[in-house]
């Protein structure tokens, strides 16, 4: 009887802090700053520079969510996860929200009680081969040797696809990335695939890049996002927005250059004015200040001005556009209406 | 008469003949290249086989190194100036070596604190380490740690000299309670320090207005680089060797409770390995702790790698333990000493020399296994590479450089270690030679 009192009275006092930690946004008010996981480094997502500032497309996200909460892009303490400490991090409260090119899939999302507020960026395996090879299409590389990471999805979706399209190939098992690098620039196998981004980031470091095609075909569906834990749907919606604003400002064109200008008096789009807060009351419904929305595009940028900073083709980079455009210009990217 | 001389002299010698020098092929150079080069056919084959390999290996890195570019800010620059020729491209250490060295977040400002605790580091450990130092110089041992905790971590002065106030009240509780027992005296000096503190800990914050000495505080988290190694390195071998010392003795204890409670500590520690300790500090703690409450990622660590250290350094001083006679622990009792004195003057001096080569082998592999600590995402040295440096759009695709510089530093350190436990070896080889 005691015992059950007891543990009864455990559970109580668990679920009231449960409670108390679940306004994630005032939690980060009161803070100042916006615990942000990322990865402990990618090339492009997310990196310190030479003067130890974090610099990427996730990194941007992050700092888009600091800006819209507390105003400031460099409110955020970034906390560095790997592949294995990152769910925990999220799960123990350590950080608010993850940002770390983490795919999203069921199992996270519901067994591991996670929630992803969107995608900033559509992955998904491709190949890379030789220019002097010749081939311009994956369904051409029939009896291919193909190095491959061992014991990942990738390893899977390369015997499926290889499978549906009747050819041939010849796995060379390898560990790492790096390996990857080293056996293919060696000739040890005609074409490497892994995740389209890892390919461009990893031809971004060969020395004539040129010499190497990525070929058109994704073979898997990775959509990388953000995410937040299960049971602060209000700390969601604040995260998930901020992703959105950013994607509806390149929609309608605002970017920040002209942010000031567009926010200064009420422009002819409705819809640009509810974003910019010149209209209505959309940030207050969040429980954010009027002008959040303003602020993560003057003071980050709209998506493509994040893409085109980090990941686009202008960088070493040098990812083109494909699936993360518009849907206007016939990608996926597509944010519910500000209304 | 003289004829008889006459014939003698011619052999008589009235000088000695200076000795003639050896043939050329037994002498210097040529003697000792003969001797141990070219001693035999196979030997002579092996030799050849060696000078091959060795200039095949010195054709392959010599171009590479002396090629090497130390000024550029891209590996694509790198290859640029090189221009098709083979080098390597030591400028990313030479943009990075503060990064490598302090972790990417240690303001750089500050990097004369860091470097100003591992001088005096050397300084303040060498009266332990060479005894021949005159031992007034302890004081500056027994001073160090609150020393270099404040230049790491920097912020009030007067958390380490309160902390340093409560260890000297502690002693002298010690000293006072001593005579009646030594577990009292310990007890007592326990109870003095925790008082010390916890009275002290209510004045620090007005003091530190009142009058501010402070140095800009450095979070833990913003440690790494080598920085980070060394940390982690000294600080567990120097608490893991006192720690080892008692569950040694505990496990060798008449005690039961005693002996069981050391004997399932070192067993259960042994059997787990390091990185699993390790998910445990950074990863299951943080379920367990209230959520919100911050318990310091480093200190984590520290108790982690502490822990793991001394269940081996305990099983190495054991066998010191171990491989005295019986004849020393019967002496020490009928010379009437009882436990504690008889082991502190008679058993452990014994033992622990007999224990030096084993404690250092632990010291080493110690000291490279903190480079573990970049799975749980920390950047020491091997993180660094590994995370920010190598992802970086400027320097990824650079590998041989950085892991060499990384190496390099590492077999440094590791190389004078064990140099110093043979120098620590011969100094004490004072006992009889079987």
């Amino acid at each position: 009887m005691k015992k059950s009192v007891f543990l009864g009275a455990l559970t109580v006092a668990g679920l009231a802090a449960g409670a108390a930690a679940a306004a994630t946004l005032d939690d980060v008010k009161a803070r100042g700053t916006l615990n942000c996981g990322v990865s402990t480094g990618l090339a492009g997502f997310s990196a310190p520079n030479a003067n130890g500032e974090w610099e990427g497309f996730d990194v941007a996200v992050c700092r888009a969510v600091a800006t819209a909460v507390l105003g400031d892009p460099n409110a955020v303490e970034f906390v560095p996860t790997t592949g294995k400490t990152r769910f925990t991090a999220l799960a123990s409260g350590e950080i608010d929200m993850l940002a770390r090119n983490t795919t999203w899939t069921l199992s996270r999302d519901a067994d591991l009680k996670f929630t992803f507020i969107g995608v900033n960026y559509y992955d998904g395996q491709g190949f890379i081969t030789p220019k002097a090879l010749g081939v311009s299409s994956a369904k051409e590389l029939d009896g291919a040797t193909v190095c491959i990471q061992t014991g990942t999805t990738t390893e899977l979706n390369l015997a499926d696809f290889f499978r549906v399209n009747n050819i041939s190939y010849e796995p060379v098992p390898i560990e790492t990335n790096a390996e990857a690098q080293q056996q293919y620039l060696a000739g040890a196998c005609d074409v490497y695939t892994t995740d389209a981004s890892g390919l461009a980031a990893t031809r971004a470091t060969f020395e004539t890049p040129t010499d190497h095609v990525i070929l058109p075909e994704i073979i898997s569906k990775e959509p990388l996002g953000p995410l937040v834990r299960h049971g602060d749907s209000e700390w969601g919606d604040v995260v998930r927005w901020s992703l959105n604003a950013m994607i509806a400002a390149e929609e309608l064109g605002v970017t920040s250059a002209n942010v000031e200008e567009m926010s200064s008096s009420t422009t002819d789009n409705p819809e640009i004015n509810r974003l910019l807060g010149t209209e209505g009351n959309l940030g207050e419904m969040l429980g954010l200040e009027a002008d959040w929305a303003k602020n993560i595009i003057m003071q980050v940028g709209n998506y493509g001005e994040v893409f085109e900073a980090n990941i686009g083709e202008s960088t070493p980079i040098g990812l083109a556009r494909g699936l993360n455009a518009q849907w206007t210009d016939g990608g996926l990217l597509y944010a519910p209406p500000f209304r | 008469m003289s004829d008889t001389h006459a014939q003698s002299v011619g052999y008589v010698q009235r000088s000695q003949i200076p000795p003639s020098p050896p043939p050329a092929t037994e002498a210097g150079a040529v003697r000792w290249v003969r001797e141990n080069l070219f001693s035999s056919t196979a030997n002579a084959i092996m030799t050849l086989l060696g000078l091959l390999a060795i200039y095949h290996l010195a054709v392959w890195a010599l171009p590479w190194i002396l090629n090497g570019v130390w000024n550029a800010d891209s590996l694509s620059e790198c290859r640029e100036i090189l221009d098709g020729a083979r080098g390597a491209c030591f400028a990313v250490i030479a943009e990075r070596w503060n990064q490598l060295l302090f972790g990417f977040k240690y303001p750089s400002t500050e990097y004369w604190r860091p470097t100003l605790a591992f001088v005096l580091l050397l300084v303040s450990a060498s009266p332990v380490l060479f005894s021949k130092l005159p031992r007034q110089l302890l004081v500056l041992t027994a001073l160090y740690p609150f020393v270099g905790f404040w230049l790491i971590w920097g912020g009030s002065i007067w958390v380490p000299v309160f902390a340093l106030l409560g260890i000297v009240a502690g002693y002298y509780a010690f000293k006072q309670l001593e005579r009646q027992s030594f577990a009292m005296g310990l007890i007592g000096a326990v109870v003095a320090a925790a008082l010390f503190w916890w009275v002290t800990g209510f004045v620090i914050p007005d003091l530190s207005r009142i009058i501010p000495i402070s140095l800009p505080e450095v979070p833990s988290r913003d440690m790494g680089g080598f920085m980070l190694n060394l940390i982690l390195g000294t600080v567990c071998i120097s608490l893991s060797l006192p720690i080892g010392i008692v569950l040694a003795l505990g496990r060798r204890s008449q005690m039961p409770l005693i002996k069981w409670i050391c004997v399932i500590f070192i067993e259960f520690i042994r059997g787990v390995p390091l990185i699993t300790l390790l998910f445990v500090a950074n990863v299951v703690l943080a379920y367990f702790l209230p959520p919100g409450s911050n318990f310091d990622l480093i200190l984590r660590v520290i108790i982690m790698i502490t822990m793991f250290a001394s269940a081996y350094i305990a099983e190495v001083i054991r066998g010191g333990l171990a491989a005295l006679p019986k004849g020393q622990y019967e002496a020490a009792d009928s010379l009437g000493l009882d436990y504690p004195q008889a082991m502190r003057l008679i058993i452990l001096p014994q033992a622990l020399k007999i224990s030096i080569p084993g404690i250092v082998n632990v010291a080493v592999g110690l000291f490279k296994d903190t480079t573990l600590v970049s799975v749980i995402s920390m950047f020491d040295m091997v993180g660094m590479i590994r995370g920010p440096i190598l992802a970086s759009t400027d320097w990824n695709g650079v590998y041989w450089e950085l892991f060499i510089f990384a190496a390099l530093l590492f077999f440094i350190v590791c190389y004078n270690i064990s140099q110093y436990s043979q120098w620590l070896e011969r100094q004490l080889d004072t006992g009889h030679k079987r």
